[in-house]
């Protein structure tokens, strides 16, 4: 990403959107890695005795090719908060890689969700947590306005 | 200096977020259960066994006592390839399951943790009902050929009160809230799998390799 393509105005409430859109991007980064960590430690008891947590986050969709998906949501939201930092700063390229970052985070949520739902029958708070997350920075992607504008 | 911002954002964030992961993933880290038994932890069987059964248990509930039965017989179908790892949990509702995760301390001290494991459950319909129960476990103490002083002695030590409060509290980290709960290769056995059916299926999986050691 060059310098060039910062736009030369950049727009306060939408460099507004994005720092807000980073902070979500946090939590959900916060939220991946704590559920990365106790895959790889094999706690899933670390739900507090939560028999719907502990059924999700041992089952078998809780690995893809043996590798937790929480950590696929680390490297998503992390690429995500990236995406929106840059974004904040008005390098026009980040906000197109961050929309199709938010489409495949959100795209997995609706999957995982599904999974919960039924196919487990079960939830797990820490996965609503991340979803909700998702759905927020769904939103925020529908509601930035989309500026062709650049500067320099 | 705004030109190199997003950047420096992204950098600390990757390092914060690396470093407390890496903290985490020390702090939650189980000890190497291959020196469980050098570490203190009560330990039954190989250590090279491909399945480790950890249990909390508290020697007052039932259901323990009855876990106890079950894992014997596991160990006995199983041999080398299981071995058991007992930690104390004593419930607060059980008046004197405290003083019997103390008595099994001190029997430790002189080697015999297991020896009155057993007896405590074997023998738990007559001491949960007493009111005190130190001359029904220096009885036991004697049974097994305990040194009774040194076991009266023992039970006083905070070392061996320590032990006990240590296993609590790794309970507590693991979720653990109700006993029997059971770890089968350091992974939570769901409630539903307490029974002798559901164990010895759930067993196994864990050893068709469905469920590989976590520790090494």
């Amino acid at each position: 990403m060059s310098k060039d393509e910062q736009t030369a105005a950049p727009s306060r409430g939408r460099m507004i959107l994005y720092s807000i859109a980073a902070l979500f991007c946090l939590f959900g980064l916060a939220d991946a890695t704590y559920l990365t960590i106790l895959a790889l430690t094999g706690e899933t008891a670390a739900c507090s005795g939560q028999a719907g947590c502990q059924e999700v986050l041992g089952s078998v969709y809780a690995k893809v090719a043996g590798l937790p998906v929480a950590g696929f949501g680390v490297a998503g939201y992390f690429t995500a908060f990236a995406c929106a930092i840059f974004a904040a700063f008005d390098y026009a390229r980040a906000r197109k890689f961050f929309a199709i970052v938010v489409g495949v985070l959100f795209a997995s949520t609706l999957w995982l969700l599904y999974v919960q739902a039924f196919l487990l029958h079960a939830f797990c708070r820490y996965c609503l947590f991340s979803a909700a997350i998702c759905f927020l920075l769904m939103g925020l992607v529908v509601a930035t306005p989309s500026s062709r504008v650049s500067r320099s | 200096m705004k030109r190199y911002l997003p950047f420096l954002i992204v950098v600390v964030v990757a390092l914060v977020t690396f470093g407390s992961a890496f903290a985490l993933y020390r702090a939650r880290k189980p000890a190497p259960l291959k020196d469980a038994a050098a570490s203190g932890l009560h330990v039954r069987g190989k250590a090279n066994a491909p399945l480790t059964i950890e249990e909390f248990g508290d020697f007052q509930c039932p259901p323990c006592s009855i876990m106890a039965g079950l894992l014997k017989q596991i160990e006995d179908e199983q041999g080398s390839k299981v071995r058991v790892i007992f930690h104390h949990f004593p419930l607060a509702m059980h008046v004197h399951a405290r003083a019997a995760a103390l008595a099994a301390e001190a029997a430790q001290e002189q080697g015999r943790f297991w020896e009155m494991h057993d007896v405590l459950y074997k023998e738990q319909s007559l001491w949960a009902k007493a009111t005190e129960v130190e001359p029904l476990f220096e009885g036991y103490a004697r049974t097994i050929g305990l040194d009774v002083e040194r076991f009266k002695k023992d039970l006083a030590k905070p070392e061996v009160a320590a032990r006990v409060d240590a296993d609590h509290e790794l309970g507590a980290s693991r979720g653990v809230t109700s006993t029997p709960t059971l770890f089968l290769n350091n992974v939570a056995l769901k409630p539903d799998a307490m029974n002798p059916t559901a164990l010895h299926k759930a067993i196994e999986t864990a050893l068709e390799g469905k469920d590989k050691p976590k520790h090494e």
